[in-house]
């Protein structure tokens, strides 16, 4: 049971998205910002960030519904869900580039702590052609994450187990984004499915 | 030094601020929103969770800078904020307060710690739903503010008279106005 009263069905973030609507805005802004909006990172690269940060801190709903919208911005197909699983478990040896696992291992820091983030970290990704504003963004992609997450499991939220769900999350935020949505909105895989 | 090249001689979280504007101004409607908008909990009190959490995260630029503005809220009262970043169960603070500080807490830690009496103790001092709410996204927003100023290594001054100037230019001004002119005039 939820910590507060939630307006029945809403899944996961959306019973706070739709009970606050005031903080909802700007939080809804900078994560499209941050996840959708064009970037020298791919949306994909992007989620995965999120959806690794968010199973560091044990958030079943935000590392589900992040990790299949990466999936479904790589086109959705086995392999692919396969490959966000390997990032969750070690990203050292999955086949992202060496720029990814660099900036996986920035975000890694920042989830434990943002002093934990050291000058070898960041000189790694540079390395490796991450520039200053790629590095900026996976550590606000990382801390906000850390909001994310706390939001989410803090009011003990109603995290649904049924993976069809999630791929509809996913298929949906892959082409929709996060600015302007009605959060209220059930997704279809829902009205079959009881609570 | 911090990790990316930032604009000069910007203090804590303003310096990433002005090198990601697109950034920054969700960031700050998120600060006005939570901390000084109209709410039943009052601004001192969002202002004294947020300084609560930032200090449990050990960053010395948030908890230096909203201290500043709680205390400026409280006339001037630093050593009550320094009494709560200590041990806020026996400051001379509210009951709700502190039942409020200790939700904020285990925020802090992480989402999953928050106990169903926790909540019981918030709501057995009057705390609504919605004054629940804020204060989980309060401490969930500080876990993110702290992260990104120290995931940077942004750099925070030590004299406490550039915070107490601060701190009453967010008060007076809000989070969105003072940010926007203290970046117009860098």
């Amino acid at each position: 049971m939820s910590h507060i009263e939630f307006a029945e069905g809403l899944p996961g973030i959306r019973g706070p998205l739709a009970f606050s609507p005031a903080t909802t805005k700007p939080l809804c802004d900078l994560v499209e910002v941050l996840l959708h909006a064009p970037h020298t990172l791919s949306p994909a690269e992007r989620e995965m960030i999120a959806a690794y940060v968010s199973s560091e801190n044990d958030c079943y709903y935000c590392q589900t519904s992040h990790g299949s919208t990466a999936a479904e911005h790589l086109g959705g197909m086995p392999r692919d869900y396969q490959l966000i699983d390997q990032i969750k478990q070690n990203y050292e040896a999955t086949p992202l580039s060496d720029k990814m696992k660099a900036l996986l291992a920035i975000a890694g820091k920042v989830q434990k702590g943002g002093k934990h983030v050291t000058t070898e970290d960041v000189e790694r990704a540079r390395r490796h052609g991450a520039s200053d504003k790629e590095i900026h963004d996976t550590v606000l992609i990382a801390a906000a994450f850390c909001l994310f997450n706390r939001y989410v499991d803090g009011l003990g939220t109603w995290q649904p187990r049924d993976p069809e769900f999630y791929r509809e999350v996913g298929k949906q935020t892959a082409r929709l984004g996060y600015a302007g949505r009605d959060w209220k909105q059930p997704l279809p895989a829902m009205t079959t499915t009881s609570k | 030094m911090a990790h990316i090249r930032l604009p000069e001689g910007i203090p804590g979280i303003l310096g990433p601020m002005a090198f990601s504007p697109e950034t920054a101004g969700p960031l700050n409607e998120l600060a006005e929103v939570l901390l000084r908008a109209p709410n039943t909990l009052p601004q001192a009190d969002r202002e004294m969770i947020a300084t609560y959490v930032s200090s449990q995260n050990d960053c010395h630029f948030c908890q230096s800078a909203h201290g500043a503005a709680a205390a400026h809220y409280l006339g001037g009262n630093e050593k009550l904020v320094n009494e709560i970043k200590l041990n806020f169960e026996t400051a001379p603070i509210s009951d709700k307060l502190k039942a409020l500080l200790a939700i904020a807490g285990k925020v802090q830690k992480g989402g999953k710690l928050v106990t169903q009496e926790d909540v019981a103790r918030a709501r057995e001092q009057d705390a609504t739903d919605k004054e629940i709410h804020d204060t989980v996204l309060i401490a969930a927003a500080f876990s993110m503010f702290n992260r990104y100023v120290d995931g940077l290594a942004t750099w925070a001054p030590t004299d406490p008279q550039m915070y107490r100037e601060n701190g009453k230019r967010l008060v007076q001004e809000g989070y969105v106005q003072a940010t926007e002119r203290l970046l117009a005039n860098t």
